[in-house]
Order: structure tokens, then C-alpha cells, then sequence
């Protein structure tokens, strides 16, 4: 996550960078008519590769952890020779290699993910099962922590050096530094079990107490998703703000915005109308990477608020390891990511014209 | 608002109202959990507001599959035992087989047939009799259909033919003696319903609920880690459950099981394996709250690698050729010091090892004599290591006679902290005898372990009411046929005496006599000195004392509650009659509710008026 953070910024200007001064570096260019088409023919392309470089690659890179997935299975209970052996071929693991991979890619290919050694399903019943759910918990984290991190990072930079900016900065790099397991708990303790005179308010887990139904349902899940989403804004939240100060504070000094002030423009309008769409690109490639993970999920906080989600699924997958659960993982979040990349690749020329011209 | 077109046209909403107007949304979203359900945590608890009598359990495993021709995880086969009797059981005071779906069983004096009654007291769920038909049909298709022998068919690989001559009586044919067929754990199904399942590798018996079942629950809804749904079984033949419904609820985190534990929402919590001596400690103090800390049923021991070979001969792995020598392995043994493990790294929580099964098998509970034991003697082990050979050099250095000094590699399991705890121990105290260790924790074991790539290993083992399993694990029958392959040893260890005695137990059908001979199985291995038991963990569990006034625990006098072999525990349990979880989570959501609710007004108040000044700042 620390990583994506430091990336994030630098690939969005990357994009934009030599899309800026590419005319001038690579010579001159003649516009046309089809610049914008072939740029996303182009940028498809690269995805459907990519997609492809995961399938294979998910393939071969889950073989390689230790583990042999029949022996878990199986392991600490009596089981005949003919039942390790019938283990085997039901799951195809005493076919070659090769075969074991041209299945598999046939098989991806037709939308076929296998089915879970551990829990005997179809892999695309147990990623649909769990999918919703974790989409609904990191999809409602996403909107607000978005919403809140480029709101309150617009005024941070704003007022930068003010005591405001410095406190809520501040904040924000604590709760980020956060390790969410810990607020999770933390949470639990205080808010869903009560502490001293505060009452306990919301329940220690799971996504509902079971039986409900109709509106109620939707009231009891909603109730449960109160800490993880809290838990999740909280820490989440000071990266699109630090990113969405760093890009305005870039633009604080421009000319253009003294000419705004100087046609006798509120301050207000300044800084919505001009400085902050020129600041926004940094912050939309976080959003998009921000965007693809939701789809991934939150080990951490689904397992100590024990949602059930895709992130657990995952754990549970490559504890055994469940192969084509994993495999089928691994290209959902792959896909996942690779999809809202493209989709940022494509959305750029909109915020900056310069961009795939 | 319109008119602003100067600055292009569109109609927008100020800066602060939108702040106004997510923090608006993000309240809502909060809020709307606080003021909604009126009654938060009671309803999983005790008396839901129905006066239906709710026993939930947090539990920390998800269910692999509710059909019992594949579960094999310990959730799961519970949930199968409540759901669905077996021919036997086992009696809760002292883990006896005693009758479940047969009332009573023989067997021919030739040894291979049995023949059990089937009892007729007990209807399936949908009303239809239980029979020895569905008992015949269910062993028949787990020994004709590979799919449906996934989970259970190591226990009808002996079988040669199984028939129903009356609805009363079944009959099984084995292909030679079998001592185990009173501890048959294999869940009978309902004919009517389960022979138009198509393909039972597939099949996970989870669409459909009721589930027909005619244990003293029957299964009424799962969601995949979130719960298990079971109500009460009114007509069960033993009697009714006191508890009107059963929820497993599915908890990832220890910690915040044991939260829910302490605010109600949850009535038992069994800890995966166990709680840890903090947890233990910090609920002890906590009022209406019951620890129960009970004698498990693993041992926890230190393997040696006994040379390992396949079943044609050839060697495999890398194991220190000085464990060869039974002398080498006692003073290892004797320069472990039980009593430190038990205090020290099991903080008590724990019971010194002996023989090796678990005292709480009292049947089969076996402990080395006085003059048998390899008793805690760090000098005899200096000692004996010296009569063996292995001297100390001028460095302090234990070495052999090729001149190397001693080191040994002991395999642990990186994810047990009790390995590393242990581990390090071992460090100090081989260290003092001159040998050197290194400790190999590894996220998983299996690779080095069955490839016989290790010198010692930490093993552990669960035990069933019927040893032969964790007996038949050490058998030379167990090793794998050639180095590639896997075979069902634990430990490589092949010993012809074992062996026989082994063999000799299987076919003894007279309890008192098998038991003896089980004796001497446990005295050799300890004798030989491959499987060296430190310690038997207990099962640390805890309930709450203000919705569960009593439930049996296995065995009767000290016993767990989870996962026992039986339904006994959540069939006796006794709802307490206060119900109430204390602290009135009613008017708590009340309150929260009340609040919410002044919260969104407010926030909605605010942000009209932020509206309305932000129109005239536009308009100047």
C-alpha cells in the first residue's frame, strides 16, 4: 500500500509528462483525426496483454508455493492409498504440467475457473459469493474516502502553513500510519463492546446477524458496516489528501491564477474552477488504483471484522493451496486492476487534452 | 443560481455545501446503523425477542462443505453430528461407544460379519422412518462411488458387502478384521433424499434448507463465512434440545471473538485451537463469564527422524545418522525439561506428556513405569551420551567419533508459537550437553517433512475415542511405497514389534483385552524413543454464565465443550433464565438511535443554510 502510494503521484505525471513534451522531443507530429482512436486501441492492447501475462503467469507462480494441496487436505486423518490417488485425479494434479496448464488456459479462456479443491464449488460461484460483499464494504470506504481526502486536501493546501493544514495534515499521516488491524480492534473494543460509561453500539463482526429480512436486512447491514468502513476511511483517507495537497500546492504559484484573483474573482472560485481541475490528475491515477484494489478487498480489516469478503477467501485459498481458487483470485483482482488502469488511461485526455494527442 | 453563467453556466454547489453534503452522506451511512435495530446484540444471544432460546457460538473455521460425503473440518463434521446420528457414540463421562442409530451390534465368530439393529424410534425430518436401508445405501455408495468416498472412505475400504435383510438390521462383510467397527464416525443419510444427488464429488448440500436430517438439530440456513443456522429437533428419539435454535457465527479474529463473548452477542467461544493464556486470564476476571480449561486431546511431542526409508527399502531424506542410536534419542528426551514447557511456555494451560495418548482416553491411558521413564536428568543424559560415544571435546563440543561436532536441525512450524517458544529452550538445554541446534520454523512444514529432510520435528496429533489411527500412522504398512511417493506415516518409524502389536489390537474385538494390547503399542514407541511426548495441550474455551446455565462437557469430569465427539454439549445445553445480557442493549439502541437521528437533522440543518448563504455570495 506504501508503495502505491509513492507511485501513485509519479505515474500520473509520468503519463502526462512526455505526452507534454513529446511534440518537441520526438520531432514534430501531425495531428489527426485518428490520434485519439489509435490511442486507446493502443492502450486496450497493452491490457489485453497484460490480462494475458496474468493468466500465464498466475498459472506457473502458485505452483511454485511449497505445499502439497492433497496432503493438506487430507492431513491428520486416516485416508486409504486409493483415496489420495482419487484426490489427485479429481483434481487433475496427476496430469503433466503442460497438460495441467493448456487445461487450465482453455478452460480461463471459455470463463471456466474450475472448481475449489477445499470447499468443492465451482471458483466462480465462491468469487461471486463473496465479491458483493467485499465491493460493498470497500466501495462505500472508497466513495468517502475519496470524497473526504480531496476535500479536505483542497483546503489543506489552500491554507497550507496554517495551523488548520498543519493539524489536519497531521492527522491524516497519523491515522494513514495506522496499522488497520489495530484501529479495527481498537474500534471493536470501544465503540461495538462499550467501554466505561459508553455503550456498546455496533456489533464486533460479521456483515449481518442472520434471519433478517427486506428492509431490515438492508438496516442490519448497513449496522454492521459502520466500523469496518470507519476503520477503513480512517486510514485510507490521508493518502488521496496528501497527494491532492502536493498536486495544488504545485499549482499555487501559477500565473494564471494570479490573472483569475486579478478579474476579481472569490477566492473560492479561484481555487474551484481553476486550480483545482489543473491539480487533478495526480489524484485521478490514485483514484483508479485506488479504485482497481477495491475489487482485491482489505485482508486485514475483513478478518478482524470478519467480513466476508474476497481478501479472506484469498487467505484461505493459498493456505492449502487451493489452486484454482487462487488462479481465479489472482486474475479477478489482475483484471481488476488492469481494467481501472486502462479506464484512467483513457479518462486522461479529458482532464488534459495534451495527454494521447 | 442560474445567472452566474459568467463563469460557465452549469449549476454548481458550493465548496462547503458539498463538504456539508458528504459529511451529510458519510453520518447517514454511520448513522444508519446506530438508529436502526432496536435490539442489537440480544437477538443472536439469549431469549431473542420471540422468547426463542438462541446458543450462539463464535467459531473461527469456515465450513468446507455441509455434505458428509465431503466434509472433513472439524466445523463441519460437528455440524454433521448434530444433524444426522451415526450408528454409535460415545458415552460423555468416559468416552465409551454406546448406541446411536444401532441399538446394539455382534459379530459372527469368524470375526468378519457385524451385524447391527437398527433402531426404529427415529424418523428423518420430513417425517419419513429412519432405516437400516438408509444406513446400507449410504455405506454402499461411499464404496461404489468414488466421489461420495471423498471424506470417509478410509472406513469402508475393509468392507466387502453391506445389506439391509430387514429395516432393523444391517449387515457388514469385512475382508478381514476390524476392531474399529463401534467407532464407525461416518454421518447416515436419508435414502429418499440423497440418491437424486447427481454427482456427489460436487454436491455440497447447501441450496436447499431444511436439510431432512434426524439428529437433535436439524440445519436450517448457511451463509459462507458468516453462520450456521440449526433449530432444535423436537422429535429426537434421546429427547429435545433445550435450546430452541443453534447459530455457529463465523468470527476471523480471536480477539474479536472473545469482544463478542464479553458484550453477549456470542454464548461460547471455542478459540481455534484453543484461547491464549492472555485471553484465559483477562476473561477469568470478567463476571458471568466461565473459563473452562480443559484436558485436550492432542499430544504434543518431539519426533526423530528414525532414518527414513520408503516401503522398497530405499532411503529418503537427510535425517542425523547418531538418531540411529536409542541412546543418542533418550538423553536428547531426558535433557527436556517437561515441567518448564508447561509453565513456561503453556503459561498451565497444559498437562506433562507420558504415554501417547491423552489421559483423557482413560481407557487407553498409558504411562511409563518408574524405572521406564526417561524422567528429567540433564546429567544422565551427559551420561549416556558419553557411553554412546559422543564426547565432549575441549571446545565443550559434543562430537562422534568422524570428529564433527553434534547439530540438529528441528523442524517447527513458523505460524506455532509454541514451537518457537519451545524451540528455543531446546537451544539452551542441548546447549548445555554440548550439541547444536537449529531451528527450521517454516510457513509450511510438509515439503522438508515428508521428504525426511530433518533431524527432529515438533508433532502433534488430535486423538479420536478410537486410537487405531494415530496407532496405524507409525506402522511400516504406512511408509510410502517409493521415496516419490506420499505414504500416511507420520514419522517413518517402522518397528517390527510395533507392527504386530498393531496388527494384534486390530483384530482383538474384546474391549478390555484390545485396550491392553493399545498399552503396549504406546509402551514400545515410547521405549523406542521416535515419538517423545512433552505435553498434552489443553482446550481452553469459555461461555457465558448468564445464557448457558449448564452444559455437559466430554469427559464428564473435566472435558471440552467444542468439538467433542458426540452432540452432547449444545444438546444439553440449559438456557439460564435471566436471558438478559446485561447493560440493556434495548435503550442503548434507543439512545443511538435518538442521536443518530439529531445528527443527520443537524447536519441537513447546516447544510440548508450553508446553501442559502453560499447562493448570495454567488449572486454578488
Amino acid at each position: 500500500m506504501t508503495a502505491d502510494a509513492a507511485s501513485a503521484p509519479v505515474e500520473g505525471t509520468g503519463a502526462a509528462g512526455p505526452a507534454k513534451d513529446g511534440p518537441a522531443a520526438r520531432g514534430p507530429r501531425v495531428r489527426t483525426a485518428t490520434a485519439y482512436p489509435r490511442y486507446v486501441a493502443g492502450k486496450v492492447a497493452g491490457a489485453a496483454v497484460s490480462l494475458l501475462a496474468v493468466l500465464v503467469t498466475g498459472f506457473f507462480l502458485f505452483r511454485l508455493i511449497p505445499g502439497d494441496p492433497v496432503k493438506f487436505m487430507t492431513g491428520g486423518r486416516q485416508v486409504s492409498a486409493e483415496q489420495l490417488a482419487a484426490y489427485r485425479r479429481e483434481f487433475g494434479l496427476d496430469l503433466p504440467l503442460w497438460r495441467q496448464f493448456t487445461d487450465y488456459c482453455g478452460k480461463a479462456l471459455t470463463g471456466d475457473l474450475g472448481t475449489s479443491y477445499q470447499f468443492s464449488a465451482p471458483v466462480i460461484d465462491k468469487i461471486t459469493e463473496a465479491l458483493p460483499n467485499t465491493l460493498l464494504l470497500t466501495g462505500t470506504a472508497f466513495v468517502l474516502y475519496t470524497a473526504l481526502g480531496i476535500l479536505l486536501g483542497t483546503r489543506a493546501a489552500w491554507r497550507h502553513g496554517r495551523l488548520g493544514d498543519r493539524l489536519g495534515t497531521g492527522l491524516a499521516l497519523t491515522l494513514y500510519s495506522l496499522p488497520s488491524f489495530w484501529l479495527g480492534l481498537l474500534l471493536i473494543i470501544t465503540l461495538s463492546v462499550g467501554i466505561g460509561p459508553l455503550p456498546g453500539l455496533f456489533p464486533t463482526g460479521g456483515m449481518e446477524s442472520g434471519g433478517e429480512e427486506g428492509l431490515a436486512y438492508v438496516l442490519d447491514v448497513a449496522h454492521h458496516l459502520v466500523l469496518p468502513v470507519v476503520t477503513l476511511v480512517a486510514v485510507e483517507y490521508g493518502q488521496t489528501l496528501l497527494v491532492t495537497r502536493s498536486a495544488l500546492l504545485d499549482e499555487m504559484g501559477s500565473d494564471y491564477l494570479t490573472t483569475a484573483r486579478a478579474k476579481g474573482l472569490r477566492d473560492d472560485l479561484v481555487r474551484r474552477r481553476h486550480a483545482v481541475p489543473n491539480a487533478l490528475l495526480p489524484t485521478v491515477t490514485l483514484i483508479f488504483i485506488n479504485l482497481g484494489r477495491t475489487v482485491a478487498g482489505v485482508i486485514l480489516v475483513e478478518t478482524v471484522f470478519s467480513w466476508p469478503g474476497l481478501g479472506g477467501l484469498f487467505y484461505q485459498a493459498l493456505s492449502v493451496p487451493d489452486l484454482p481458487l487462487v488462479q481465479g483470485l489472482f486474475l479477478v483482482f489482475a483484471a481488476a486492476v488492469i481494467l481501472m488502469n486502462t479506464l484512467a488511461d483513457l479518462l486522461y485526455p479529458l482532464f488534459d487534452p495534451r495527454v494521447g494527442r | 443560481m442560474d445567472t452566474n453563467d459568467q463563469y460557465g453556466g452549469r449549476r454548481r454547489i458550493p465548496g462547503r455545501a458539498r463538504l456539508v453534503m458528504a459529511a451529510c452522506a458519510a453520518a447517514l451511512t454511520l448513522t444508519a446503523g446506530l438508529a436502526t435495530p432496536l435490539d442489537p446484540a440480544p437477538r443472536q444471544a439469549a431469549a431473542a425477542d420471540d422468547g426463542k432460546k438462541v446458543l450462539t457460538v463464535a467459531v473461527a473455521q469456515s465450513v468446507d462443505s455441509l455434505s458428509p460425503f465431503l466434509a472433513v473440518r472439524l466445523l463441519s463434521t460437528s455440524i454433521h453430528r448434530l444433524t444426522y446420528e451415526y450408528l454409535t457414540n460415545y458415552d460423555p463421562e468416559d468416552n465409551r461407544v454406546i448406541p446411536g442409530l444401532a441399538t446394539e451390534w455382534k459379530s459372527s465368530p469368524d470375526k468378519l460379519t457385524w451385524t447391527y439393529t437398527i433402531r426404529s424410534d427415529s424418523r428423518w425430518s420430513d417425517g419419513e422412518q429412519a432405516t437400516a436401508e438408509d444406513a446400507a445405501w449410504t455405506f454402499n455408495t461411499m464404496m461404489t462411488d468414488e466421489g461420495a468416498a471423498t471424506a470417509n472412505g478410509s472406513f469402508v475400504a475393509n468392507f466387502e458387502k453391506v445389506t439391509a435383510p430387514s429395516p432393523t438390521e444391517l449387515v457388514i462383510r469385512l475382508k478381514k478384521p476390524q476392531a474399529t467397527m463401534t467407532a464407525l464416525d461416518v454421518p447416515i443419510v436419508p435414502r429418499h433424499v440423497w440418491e437424486k444427488v447427481g454427482d456427489y464429488s460436487k454436491f455440497n448440500n447447501d441450496k436447499e434448507f431444511p436439510v431432512v436430517g434426524n439428529g437433535p438439530f436439524v440445519l436450517t440456513g448457511y451463509k459462507a463465512d458468516s453462520y450456521v443456522r440449526l433449530k432444535a429437533n423436537k422429535d429426537f428419539w434421546r429427547g429435545a434440545p433445550k435450546f430452541d435454535e443453534l447459530v455457529f457465527r463465523y468470527y476471523k479474529d480471536q480477539d474479536a471473538a472473545v469482544s463478542a463473548l464479553r458484550k453477549g452477542e456470542v454464548s461460547f467461544v471455542a478459540g481455534s485451537p484453543s484461547l491464549t493464556p492472555a485471553q484465559a486470564a483477562s476473561l477469568r476476571t470478567e463476571k458471568n463469564i466461565r473459563v473452562n480449561d480443559a484436558p485436550g486431546r492432542r499430544f504434543y511431542a518431539l519426533a526423530t527422524n528414525p532414518g527414513a526409508r520408503a516401503k522398497n527399502g530405499e532411503r529418503m531424506g537427510d535425517g542425523h545418522p547418531s538418531l540411529l542410536d536409542r541412546r543418542v534419542r533418550h538423553a536428547l528426551f531426558m535433557a527436556v525439561d517437561r515441567k518448564t514447557i508447561i509453565d513456561k511456555v503453556f503459561q498451565g494451560h497444559a498437562v506433562e506428556g507420558a504415554g501417547y495418548i491423552p489421559p483423557r482416553f482413560s481407557q487407553y491411558f498409558w504411562k511409563p513405569s518408574a524405572e521406564q521413564e526417561l524422567a528429567y536428568d540433564p546429567a544422565g543424559a551427559a551420561r549416556l551420551l558419553d557411553r554412546a560415544g559422543y564426547r565432549k571435546n575441549g571446545d565443550g563440543e559434543r562430537v562422534g567419533e568422524d570428529g564433527k561436532p553434534l547439530t540438529y536441525r528441528i523442524l517447527c512450524h513458523a505460524t506455532d508459537p509454541n514451537d518457537k517458544a519451545i524451540g528455543q529452550y531446546l537451544q539452551e538445554w542441548w546447549g548445555d550437553l554440548g550439541i547444536g541446534v537449529t531451528l527450521d520454523c517454516l510457513d509450511n512444514v510438509t515439503d522438508p517433512w515428508l521428504a525426511g529432510e530433518y533431524d527432529l520435528a515438533f508433532d502433534g496429533w488430535s486423538v479420536n475415542p478410537d486410537p487405531d489411527f494415530v496407532l496405524s500412522i507409525h506402522t511400516c504398512a504406512a511408509l510410502p511405497a517409493t521415496p516419490k511417493d506420499t505414504g500416511a506415516t507420520d514419522n517413518f518409524i517402522c518397528d517390527e514389534k510395533y507392527d504386530e502389536l498393531y496388527a494384534r489390537q486390530l483384530a482383538e474385538y474384546d474391549p478390555e483385552k484390545r485396550a491392553g494390547i493399545v498399552k503396549q503399542l504406546q509402551s514400545r514407541l515410547y521405549d523406542l524413543g521416535y515419538m517423545n511426548v512433552m505435553a498434552y495441550p489443553n482446550a481452553v474455551e469459555a461461555y457465558r454464565t448468564d445464557q448457558i446455565e449448564s452444559i455437559t462437557t466430554m469427559p464428564a469430569k473435566a472435558g471440552n465443550i467444542y468439538g467433542q465427539d458426540g452432540y452432547w454439549s449444545w444438546w444439553s445445553a440449559v438456557p439460564a433464565d435471566s436471558g438478559d445480557t446485561g447493560g440493556g442493549p434495548s435503550s442503548t439502541g434507543v439512545v443511538a438511535g435518538i442521536v443518530g437521528g439529531a445528527v443527520v437533522l443537524a447536519g441537513l440543518g447546516a447544510f440548508v443554510a450553508m446553501r442559502r448563504r453560499a447562493t448570495a455570495e454567488d449572486r454578488e
